[in-house]
C-alpha cells in the first residue's frame, strides 16, 4: 500500500492523539504585579502520617501558590515560620498576630480508609477571633495529592473572599514549535497552575480555538491534517475524537452552549464566513448569520441565549451579537477601531476582547452594566482572552520577545501574572469549567 | 622571378584561396549516431525557453519567468491583488488555462496582529482574490482549490513590518501540472 504524504501526515497526527506526560514543557509562573491589600495568610506544612513516602511538594507548598497567584492573598514564606503548630491546641495567636498574619491553616495527611488514597485533613482559623473557619477533610486517590491541595485552596478562597475557587480547573492550549516543513503543533491540556502538562493532540499541520465542553470532559478544537481546516471534539480523557465539520473552505471557531446542547461553528463553505449553531442532539446545523463579511469567534451568553460574535460588516472587526434562535444582530462594541474574539463571564456582566488601536493590541474588558470598556493589559500583541470558570481571572495570549507565552489578569486589572513555557511558542488558552 | 612568373603564381595563390573559400563540404544532414562520436565532456547545454512563453512548463523554474514567482504579497487587512503582481497572476492563468491537466491550491495568509480566526477570514479572502482573478484569466473552477492557514504558517516570526508584510501573501501551489 503506498503511503501518500496525506496518509503520512495524518498518521503522525494520529500517534499524537494519546495522553502523555511532558515533564519538559511546564509553565512557568511569574508575578509582575501584586495587590497592596492582600490578605496575609500562613499556611503550615501539613504534617505527613500517611504510610507512603511523603512527596517532595507537600499540600501547603501548592496551597500557598494557588493563593499567591490569585492575587489576593500574601502567603507567609515558609523560613518565616518560627511556630508550626499541628493541631488546634498548640496555636499561639499571639505569635501569628505579631507577624501580622490574618488567618492560619494547620492539618496532616492520613491514610483514606480502605487504602484508597489520602485524607487531607485541616483547619481555617481566623488570628484574631480565634475562631475555626473552616474544618474539613478532603479525600482523594492515590496519585492525585496535588488535584486535592487544588481543592482545599479553593475552599479556603471561597471562605474568604465569598467567590468560588478555580484552583482545581485545567488550562488547554497549543504550543509550535520550528518553521516551514519543521513547523509542529501540540494541543496541551495542563493543571491551572501549569503543572502536569499533557499532549492531547500532535500534528505538523496547524491546530488552534481549543474550546471545552460545558461538563469539562471534551475538547473542540480546529486541526489542518487533512490539509484543511476542520472541526474535531476529543475526549480528554480517553483521546478518543469525532469528526465535527470538514467541508470546503473554512471550518473554524468551535464554541459548546453553556448548557452542552449546541456547538457555534464558522463555515465558508456559502462562500465567506458564516456563523451557524449545530443541535449537538441531532446533528442539524442552522445558520446565524447571513452577510459578504467575515463573520466569526462565536461566543455564548450564560443562559446559552444570545452568541456574541466578531464581524468586519462594519468595516473592521467588531463585536456584535445575535439571539441564538435567529434574528438580527446589533452592534456591542462602540469603543477602538479593532475588537475581536469576545469571551463572555460566567455571570454575564462582563465581555473580554482582544481590542486594537493600530498595530497594538490589549485586552478589555466591557461591562455590560455600565457601558464602559477598560484596557487591562500594556499589549503590544495580546489575544484570545478566556475567563476563568469563577470570573475573577482571564488567561490570554501575549508575546514577548518573539516567543508566544500566556498571561493571567485579574478582572480589576491590579494583577497579572505571566506563565512562560519552557519552549515553544504559546497561544490559545482556553481556561475548563470547573469539573466536579 | 620576372613579372609574368610573379603574376602567375599571384593568380595560382589566390585561385587556390578562393577555391577553399567558396568550396564547402555538404553539410550532412542525415543524424549521427552518437555511439560514433567521441563524448563532449566539456559541452554542457541549457534549455532556453522564451520566458514570456507562459504555457511553457520549464519555465517555473526559470528565474527569467513570471510562472516561476508563485508569491503573491498584500497589503494589511486587504485583499486586493497590488498592480505589480497582476501580471504573474495572469502568467499563471495562462499556463492553467493552456492546460486542462493543471490543478492549483492558493494557499492564504496573514500577518500575526489580530486574532486568528479573523485572519483565517482574511487570509480566505486573499486566496479568493487570487482565485477570482485566475478565473477572469480562462482558468476553470475545477482546476483551482483554495486553503486558507491564516497566520498559523508563517514564514518568520519578528513582530516588525519586514516579517509582517512577508507573511501576508498567497502562495500559488500547483498539485498537477
Amino acid at each position: 500500500m503506498m503511503i501518500t504524504n496525506m496518509m503520512q501526515k495524518l498518521i503522525y497526527t494520529l500517534l499524537f492523539v494519546l495522553v502523555s506526560q511532558l515533564a519538559h514543557a511546564k509553565l512557568e509562573i511569574q508575578i509582575i504585579q501584586g495587590n497592596a491589600s492582600a490578605l496575609p495568610i500562613a499556611i503550615i506544612p501539613m504534617q505527613w502520617r500517611a504510610t507512603d513516602p511523603r512527596p517532595l511538594t507537600g499540600v501547603s507548598e501548592v496551597v500557598s501558590s494557588d493563593l499567591y497567584r490569585s492575587g489576593l492573598f500574601d502567603p507567609l514564606d515558609e523560613q518565616d515560620m518560627v511556630d508550626r503548630p499541628v493541631d488546634a491546641e498548640s496555636i499561639r495567636y499571639g505569635t501569628w498576630r505579631l507577624l501580622k498574619v490574618d488567618y492560619l491553616v494547620i492539618g496532616h495527611v492520613k491514610d483514606a480508609p480502605g487504602g484508597t488514597g489520602y485524607d487531607i485533613v485541616y483547619q481555617l482559623f481566623d488570628v484574631h477571633t480565634q475562631e475555626a473557619l473552616l474544618s474539613q477533610i478532603t479525600t482523594v486517590g492515590l496519585g492525585d495529592l496535588r488535584f486535592g491541595s487544588h481543592r482545599v485552596a479553593d475552599a479556603i478562597y471561597e471562605k474568604l473572599t465569598g467567590v468560588a475557587g478555580a484552583f482545581s480547573t485545567r488550562i488547554a492550549y497549543i504550543s509550535s514549535t520550528g518553521l516551514g516543513k519543521d513547523q509542529n503543533f501540540q494541543l496541551f491540556v495542563a493543571d491551572a497552575d501549569g503543572f502536569n502538562p499533557q499532549a492531547v493532540v500532535g500534528s505538523p499541520e496547524p491546530l488552534l480555538s481549543p474550546n471545552w465542553s460545558p461538563d469539562g470532559q471534551r475538547l473542540a478544537y480546529v486541526s489542518f491534517e487533512k490539509g484543511n481546516s476542520a472541526i474535531y471534539v476529543q475526549n480528554v480523557a480517553t483521546g478518543q475524537r469525532d469528526l465535527v465539520s470538514s467541508g470546503k473552505g473554512i471550518n473554524g471557531a468551535p464554541a459548546y452552549s453553556p448548557d452542552g446542547r449546541f456547538m457555534a461553528m464558522t463555515l465558508s463553505a456559502s462562500g465567506n464566513p458564516e456563523i451557524y449553531v449545530r443541535d449537538l442532539a441531532t446533528g442539524q446545523n442552522r445558520q446565524l448569520t447571513q452577510h459578504w463579511a467575515i463573520d466569526t469567534e462565536a461566543a455564548w451568553s450564560p443562559d446559552s441565549k444570545w452568541v456574541y460574535f466578531t464581524s468586519d460588516r462594519g468595516g473592521k472587526p467588531q463585536i456584535y451579537r445575535v439571539a441564538a434562535t435567529g434574528g438580527k444582530p446589533s452592534r456591542v462594541t462602540l469603543e477602538g477601531d479593532y475588537n475581536a474574539r469576545s469571551s463572555i463571564s460566567p455571570d454575564g456582566s462582563r465581555i473580554a476582547m482582544a481590542h486594537g488601536r493600530g498595530n497594538e493590541y490589549r485586552i478589555a474588558v466591557l461591562d455590560t452594566d455600565t457601558g464602559r470598556t477598560r484596557i487591562l493589559t500594556p499589549g503590544v500583541l495580546d489575544e484570545s482572552p478566556s475567563f476563568a470558570p469563577n470570573g475573577s481571572m482571564i488567561l490570554y495570549a501575549t508575546r514577548e520577545d518573539s516567543r508566544g507565552v500566556l498571561s493571567a489578569v485579574s478582572v480589576d486589572g491590579n494583577v497579572r501574572q505571566r506563565l512562560i513555557l519552557t519552549e515553544g511558542d504559546v497561544r490559545e488558552p482556553a481556561w475548563s469549567p470547573v469539573i466536579r | 622571378m620576372n613579372t609574368t612568373w610573379r603574376f602567375l603564381l599571384a593568380l595560382v595563390i589566390a585561385v587556390s584561396i578562393s577555391a577553399c573559400k567558396t568550396t564547402e563540404p555538404a553539410v550532412d544532414t542525415t543524424p549521427t549516431d552518437t555511439m560514433d562520436t567521441k563524448p563532449a565532456t566539456d559541452v554542457t547545454t541549457a534549455a532556453a525557453p522564451d520566458p514570456r512563453d507562459y504555457t511553457d512548463a520549464r519555465n517555473f523554474d526559470n528565474s527569467e519567468s513570471l510562472l516561476s514567482k508563485r508569491v503573491i504579497y498584500f497589503d494589511f487587512d486587504k485583499s486586493e491583488i497590488r498592480s505589480e503582481y497582476r501580471p504573474i497572476v495572469a502568467a499563471h492563468a495562462a499556463y492553467v488555462s493552456a492546460h486542462g491537466s493543471a490543478r492549483v491550491t492558493l494557499e492564504g495568509h496573514a500577518d500575526e496582529r489580530g486574532t486568528r480566526e479573523y485572519n483565517l477570514g482574511l487570509g480566505e479572502r486573499r486566496s479568493n482574490s487570487v482565485s477570482g482573478l485566475l478565473s477572469a484569466a480562462g482558468a476553470m473552477g475545477m482546476q483551482l482549490d483554495s486553503v486558507s492557514y491564516g497566520e498559523e504558517r508563517p514564514v518568520c516570526r519578528v513582530s516588525d513590518d519586514s516579517c509582517w508584510s512577508q507573511n501576508r501573501r498567497v502562495e500559488i501551489v500547483y498539485t498537477a501540472r
